[in-house]
């Protein structure tokens, strides 16, 4: 189980980074990433080259390094698991600080740290550089099932009404005094949950039928 | 927790984002008879409260604290193809908008956490609502033991996944042991949280219930008379 989401990660600025297709910024994302997977452990070279690649494009983005660097928090449970990995692999044993462990595993953790960092820059980059209604239309250049690009574009629409309604809900508890601390709070935070659920399902119809109303027929207007 | 870029070898990521793919697909052609043609906005809706709700935590002591993965309750709540749109949606917007999960990983991720808990979850949840008494009681606790089924199921398959296409060598009775026994746990939280929420939407509005509504189907108007004319 990971940490909260957090924000949205759009960083405004102008650069050829921020003005590239959207279409093409996801298929080079894809296309590298593939690349970066399947580049053999070990490699070191490689994956600097790969950094300095993801570095290049940083650079010609505008967006600060700062700026990505504190939002690499999303890896962190990754990375405890990269640094179990010596321990718990086979193989033949090499000495660290005093510690025997497993050299296969050595090798295979740092790997996966350098691929899971790469991967987690790579794409907080096309993040920052990316609005997300431009991302929905390239990905509807991609031949996204039209049906999957419209129910994506309502939830990036709504998200932000649906996160702003648990936090009122939040609000409203710590307000009546309350601090979830243990398992025995649950209840209340379930009950607060199926409060969401009645809502935004409630607001989808209410959305329906307002489209309705407006003459949708299934598809968008283009 | 997402599974990142590197985890998995590239041929075992492709395999994965082929099989999400055809899953997707066939979600989008049968999730249209579980919503006609309010899928768009409500799916929509209902894909943000997934996400909303992976923010929820819920404190387990010792100032750890975890949170929902969503899958079984989603089956339940809206049918388990409109629950593998939602999630598989929620995963793209996860991996695209937020770095959260990798981009070769989003097969996987939509495999594991989507498709294996959703049906899963749905196939329990639908085999003890055949078994059990059809009483609207019965919604929540049999959406507990798909909860508490769905979420080691998806680690054993994330095992099995590892097996083929794992990127370093570890033995494989040590992660499965360490992997079911973690999700284990997992999943009786998961299986608490569904319990409570479930029960919380059935008694307010259970006709929003995609699990309970065969049990609705079969219920009539009665008319209750109140004992002093005061209604409780």
């Amino acid at each position: 189980m990971g940490g909260p989401h957090g924000h949205r990660l759009h960083f405004h600025a102008h650069s050829p980074v921020h003005r590239a297709p959207a279409h093409l910024k996801i298929l080079g994302l894809l296309g590298f990433m593939l690349l970066v997977v399947a580049t053999p452990r070990g490699w070191w070279p490689a994956y600097a080259a790969f950094l300095a690649v993801i570095g290049v494009v940083v650079a010609l983005s505008h967006v600060p390094p700062t700026y990505l660097l504190k939002r690499m928090v999303v890896e962190v449970p990754f990375v405890l698991f990269a640094v179990l990995l010596p321990f718990v692999s086979r193989g033949p044993e090499v000495e660290v600080l005093g510690l025997g462990v497993s050299e296969p595993g050595l090798q295979a953790g740092a790997t996966l740290l350098a691929k899971g960092t790469i991967g987690v820059l790579a794409s907080l980059t096309l993040a920052a550089t990316t609005e997300p209604q431009s991302l929905l239309a390239g990905l509807e250049r991609l031949r996204l099932p039209q049906q999957l690009v419209q129910i994506m574009a309502f939830m990036v629409r709504y998200l932000d009404v649906v996160t702003a309604e648990m936090h009122r809900m939040r609000i409203a508890r710590e307000s009546r005094g309350f601090t979830a601390r243990n398992p025995r709070h649950w209840p209340v935070l379930a009950r607060s949950l199926g409060a969401l659920f009645i809502r935004s399902y409630e607001r989808g119809e209410r959305v329906h039928l307002a489209m309705l109303s407006r003459g949708y027929t299934g598809r968008m207007p283009r | 927790m997402h599974v990142p870029d590197g985890f998995l070898d590239a041929p075992t990521s492709i395999g994965t984002g082929v099989v999400a793919a055809l899953a997707v697909g066939v979600a989008l052609r049968a999730a249209r008879r579980e919503l006609d043609d309010r899928t768009a906005p409500l799916a929509g809706l209902v894909a943000a409260f997934v996400f909303a709700t992976q923010m929820i935590t819920f404190p387990v002591g010792a100032g750890t604290s975890g949170h929902l993965l969503g899958g079984a309750l989603t089956a339940v709540l809206v049918g388990p193809f409109t629950g593998v749109l939602c999630l598989s949606v929620v995963f793209l917007v996860q991996s695209l908008l937020f770095a959260d999960g990798g981009i070769t990983a989003l097969g996987t991720n939509i495999d594991l956490m989507g498709v294996v808990t959703v049906s899963v979850g749905w196939l329990v949840f639908r085999g003890l609502q055949a078994v059990l008494p059809r009483r609207l009681s019965v919604v929540a606790p049999a959406a507990a033991v798909a909860a508490l089924v769905s979420v080691p199921a998806a680690a054993a398959v994330f095992v099995v996944l590892y097996a083929v296409g794992g990127t370093a060598d570890i033995p494989l009775d040590t992660l499965t042991g360490a992997m079911v026994g973690v999700h284990v746990l997992i999943g009786i939280g998961e299986a608490v949280i569904t319990f409570l929420a479930v029960a919380s939407i059935v008694a307010v509005r259970p006709d929003l219930v995609h699990g309970a509504r065969r049990v609705l189907a079969r219920r009539e108007l009665e008319i209750r008379p109140t004992s002093a004319g005061v209604s409780a």
